[in-house]
């Protein structure tokens, strides 16, 4: 119990609810009754009496079944909005349903061709097998979702990859991989990563007897010559080294500019200039 | 809900032989209050060979760890002095670990002096348990009982899914009483053994014995022949020490999972041109844009048919390894 106890001091209180289900679930092979009735819960936290609607038509999230490191679960989320509709996707919300805390992130999007076409990719911890839902937001104010099985577990009580001293001496630094050619106009694909530990809480050290404290991503924001593209809301669940692969559409050349603030309120941030060619 | 039966045994000061015999004794206290039995069964002798005047092998299965081969998965060994017996490596299990005491009760009647751990996984060290009465000191690289016990958790419970409770309820982590830093040696009595600790490589607690009187190297997992060698320390760092580890002057070299002995240094050659390709491919992908989901599916791909456990090892490491070169 006294285990119990500091485990719960380190993550949110939505875990009890969801924590308590998944244990019984975690043997199970794919999808079933008991994930559904998770889901349920969860989603009773996050979007109280709100309906979702099945948007499977609209949204692909794509993860592996069987992920190779738990602690590092690669996901993406892509989705098309039909030409003549006359709504917009404006926010992702990314749900790991029995993860402590479930929601991983939730993206609000600003470049006006993502909202048609959407396009995300980030990492994961996976703590045990579960459904992972992306719940879309669209400008007409519904819900839309499509979900996916993981057989993953551990992910959030994994080790670090690194050692500690080369996490905090790199912590904040953040790299910029552009898709080239960058033309005006049209998308680019953008990867950020951000070095930081991203502990979850539940890492815990078996020579200190304690839990490695909770120090994690909470916010990231990115904006291209000055106007925001994406800002994110996260938590515990992104993977150590936190990666965000996402698009926009240059305009004129600019910076792009990356913000981030970690759960100690610390800001880095760091901004790469873009030449777009013009389009022939 | 019964706990994860982990018993650890942590003393607050574990340097020092006299810690050590008294862990030694706790141990195996609590061993025996959960699993006389399991813990007192005889077992068979394990299969070994003398790779070397005075230096024993078994040989692992190439197989994942199971309930049918016990967790008989990686290569153990031994070695006798004039005055003592040390142990390299105890198996995946206590009752492994008994098995390969049972191989050495039947060639010596030398105490144990040294049971000596080159690196944290499980199949290297959860035969530990099966030294504990005869109060060795456990030695390890200084790095080993941290990268250890920050696992313990899921080492244990795999352990259980994969060997079943009984088989893995008298597990225990032993913490070692000598560590190595740098480099060190422990005498067998007119046998000195050289160990030498490694910078983050197979894992970043790799430590290697080198036997003088025989000069035969035991590297432990830096040498993995025939099985795919898993990275769970830095693909890079390994590539790095490949130069000082072939130019170790040893006319012989035991591997952690291999034959029980190979040429030296050409032992290292699969294992240099495997992780050569996995790091050239993924740094390939990577300045194409390319993701860790296709490195986990691509990289290293010629070399599927040189390696046993490819497909169960490969996609892991390219995971591994990408997130290691986006940040190089």
């Amino acid at each position: 119990m006294y285990m119990l106890a500091r485990r719960l001091t380190a993550v949110a209180a939505v875990l009890l609810l969801s924590g308590g289900v998944a244990f019984a679930q975690s043997s199970s092979d794919s999808s079933d009754k008991g994930d559904q009735e998770r889901w349920d819960t969860v989603r009773n936290i996050y979007f109280p009496d709100r309906v979702i609607e099945d948007g499977s038509a609209f949204i692909t999230l794509d993860a592996p079944y069987r992920a190779q490191d738990a602690a590092l679960v690669p996901i993406t989320v892509t989705a098309k909005v039909p030409a003549d509709a006359d709504w917009s996707i404006k926010t992702l919300n990314l749900v790991i349903d029995a993860n402590p805390v479930p929601m991983a992130g939730k993206f609000r999007v600003f470049d006006e061709q993502q909202q048609k076409a959407l396009s995300l990719s980030t990492r994961v911890r996976v703590n045990e097998y579960t459904l992972i839902h992306a719940v879309a937001e669209t400008s007409d104010g519904r819900l839309l979702s499509t979900e996916r099985y993981v057989k993953a577990a551990g992910g959030c009580s994994a080790p670090a990859m690194k050692d500690p001293q080369q996490a905090m001496a790199r912590i904040g630094k953040m790299k910029l991989n552009l898709g080239q050619p960058v033309t005006l106009g049209q998308a680019v694909t953008a990867q950020v990563l951000i070095s930081h530990p991203n502990h979850s809480g539940m890492q815990f050290d078996q020579i200190s007897r304690t839990y490695v404290p909770p120090y994690f991503v909470r916010s990231i924001k990115v904006s291209y010559d000055g106007h925001p593209v994406l800002a994110v809301d996260t938590d515990i669940s992104l993977s150590e080294d936190p990666s965000l692969h996402f698009s926009f559409t240059p305009k004129t050349a600019g910076a792009l500019s990356v913000e981030m603030v970690d759960s100690k309120d610390q800001t880095y941030s760091a901004s790469w200039p873009v030449t777009p060619q013009p389009a022939s | 809900m019964t706990r994860w039966f982990l018993k650890l045994i942590i003393s607050s000061m574990i340097n020092g032989m006299k810690a050590v015999a008294k862990a030694g004794i706790l141990c195996c206290a609590i061993a025996l209050g959960s699993g006389f039995g399991v813990a007192q069964a005889r077992a068979e002798p394990l299969s070994v060979r003398e790779v070397a005047a005075g230096i024993f092998v078994h040989v692992g299965l190439h197989e994942r760890a199971d309930e049918s081969n016990h967790g008989d998965i990686a290569n153990l060994g031994f070695v006798v002095g004039d005055e003592a017996v040390a142990v390299i490596d105890t198996g995946n299990s206590p009752a492994i670990g008994r098995g390969l005491r049972e191989a050495i009760r039947a060639r010596t009647d030398l105490p144990i002096r040294y049971v000596i751990n080159t690196h944290m996984h499980p199949d290297h060290v959860f035969g530990n348990a099966a030294f504990v009465e005869d109060r060795p000191v456990f030695v390890a690289h200084s790095n080993y009982r941290g990268a250890l016990m920050a696992r313990a958790d899921g080492y244990q419970r795999r352990l259980e899914e994969d060997l079943g409770a009984e088989a893995t309820a008298a597990a225990v982590m032993v913490p070692p009483g000598l560590t190595v830093e740098t480099s060190g040696e422990v005498d067998l009595g007119g046998r000195v053994l050289d160990l030498k600790a490694w910078p983050t490589a197979h894992t970043n607690n790799d430590l290697t014995v080198f036997d003088r009187r025989t000069r035969t190297l035991l590297a432990g997992d830096l040498v993995f022949m025939e099985r795919i060698p898993t990275v769970d320390g830095s693909a890079l760092g390994w590539l790095r020490i490949m130069p000082e580890l072939a130019a170790v002057e040893a006319d012989r070299v035991v591997p952690g999972h291999g034959p029980a002995v190979a040429e030296w240094p050409q032992a290292l050659d699969g294992e240099r041109r495997y992780l050569t390709s996995l790091v050239g491919d993924i740094r390939a992908m990577q300045k194409e844009g390319g993701t860790i989901d296709r490195a986990s599916r691509e990289a290293a791909a010629s070399e599927r048919g040189a390696w046993r456990l490819f497909d169960d090892e490969n996609p892991r490491n390219a995971v591994t390894a990408f997130a290691e070169l986006e940040w190089e």
